[in-house]
């Protein structure tokens, strides 16, 4: 629960930073629309999570008041933005994730409370998979330049695509008992899926990557403490206030 | 078993609750968007059921104060609960509610949520709320609020608002 909830958490997080920068008004209202989908489904999933918790946490307990070890988001997520072809690729790599992920959650009878929560999200992320599956055509078919670009970020962010489908102790019993999906199996159905947008885009994945791990057990890149910083600033420094 | 009294406080918070709009189509009431799923009353209060459109509407918070704001008047216990289960779907907003948007410029879902097509925009024609023309265009699929996508009218020039089959 809380890794569902974190991984929305950061990734509406970091397109929340693209509010007032993106290379044109439909994009800054797109980017920051998706993030406010993102936010609601982590406020869900953290009052989930809270209620779980030993003593019972709020989801703002959760979200301002843990640090980065504490957090178990995927490292993808948590990667700057760099420039808006690299905010589209991570975006097209976990729409594609969380299309499938939701499909599944929405449909097991394991927890009511988790399927209402992914059977709204699906509408939502059919949204999303739209949106930057079709940048990722624009830029991968566009000009030199763009396919050029976009193909950099593709090579940089596929190192840390497998830790999506990472088979753990936390996944392993969730399998078991049929809150998630088969990892392997939706890693074939997302590698289809993701293929077929990225050959008709003219990109091409990294064939030797060396897949990275450690966001699922708090072993973050820097940039998770880093960008915590900026957002946990106001609670932690007047704890309780409001608007 | 019906009881007279709490059957007349539940009618009572249902009149109040007509005068909710909903507060980013400030035209519209909670009831025509389809978010105010239920009233009864449980125990000794009135329990009042909203469905959020969008799992991060900010709305949503504002529609539970305003609901209970309303509510209490009447019954002064009178609670809140969210339900998200069925997910709230455009299929929930009548005809005559349809209209009210157009009227109010801003071109409303077009037929079911469960057609594919429609979804996305794509392949759909959304005609001008302002004008009535056809010749219309998508500018992107997110807009002012969760709930719309932005088109833009390519007789009269007039940007306009659509909202989205979820």
């Amino acid at each position: 629960m809380l890794r569902l909830g974190d991984d929305t958490l950061v990734l509406a997080q970091r397109l929340g930073e693209w509010c007032g920068h993106a290379p044109i008004l439909e994009e800054d209202i797109a980017l920051t629309n998706i993030s406010l989908d993102l936010l609601g489904r982590t406020q869900n999933y953290l009052k989930l999570a809270g209620k779980l918790h030993q003593p019972t946490k709020s989801d703002d307990d959760l979200a301002f008041h843990r640090d980065s070890e504490e957090f178990r988001n995927l490292l993808i997520l948590e990667q700057p933005n760099g420039h808006f072809g690299d905010t589209i690729c991570r975006q097209f790599l976990f729409d594609n994730f969380s299309l499938l992920l939701a499909g599944h959650l929405a449909s097991q009878e394991v927890n009511t409370e988790i399927a209402a929560i992914a059977a709204k999200a699906i509408k939502e992320i059919r949204y999303h998979v739209d949106h930057s599956s079709k940048w990722m055509l624009r830029l991968g078919a566009g000009t030199s330049e763009s396919h050029g670009k976009i193909q950099g970020s593709l090579d940089k962010l596929w190192q840390y695509t497998d830790e999506m489908f990472l088979i753990d102790e936390v996944t392993s019993a969730a399998i078991e008992s049929g809150l998630f999906p088969d990892l392997s199996t939706l890693k074939s159905r997302w590698l289809d899926n993701v293929m077929s947008t990225l050959s008709e885009a003219g990109l091409s994945i990294p064939s030797n990557a060396d897949m990275k791990y450690g966001g699922r057990n708090g072993n973050h890149t820097p940039h998770l403490s880093e960008m915590l910083e900026v957002m946990q600033v106001l609670p932690r420094t007047y704890p309780g206030t409001t608007w | 078993m019906i009881n007279p009294e709490s059957h007349k406080i539940v009618e009572a918070v249902k009149r109040q609750l007509e005068d909710v709009m909903d507060p980013e189509l400030p035209f519209l009431t909670i009831g025509e968007m389809g978010m105010l799923r239920d009233v009864y009353y449980e125990g000794d209060h009135t329990v009042i059921v909203l469905t959020p459109t969008y799992s991060g509407c900010p709305a949503t918070d504002i529609i539970s104060e305003d609901s209970l704001k309303a509510a209490r008047v009447v019954d002064p216990k009178a609670e809140v609960a969210i339900s998200m289960r069925p997910a709230w779907t455009t299929d929930w907003i009548s005809k005559e509610t349809r209209a009210k948007m157009e009227a109010n410029g801003i071109a409303p879902p077009l037929g079911s949520s469960n057609d594919r097509a429609f979804l996305t925009g794509e392949g759909k024609i959304v005609p001008c709320p302002l004008c009535k023309s056809k010749n219309t265009k998508m500018i992107s699929a997110f807009g002012s609020t969760a709930c719309k996508a932005s088109f833009t009218c390519l007789d009269c020039s007039e940007p306009f608002e659509h909202f989205k089959c979820i």
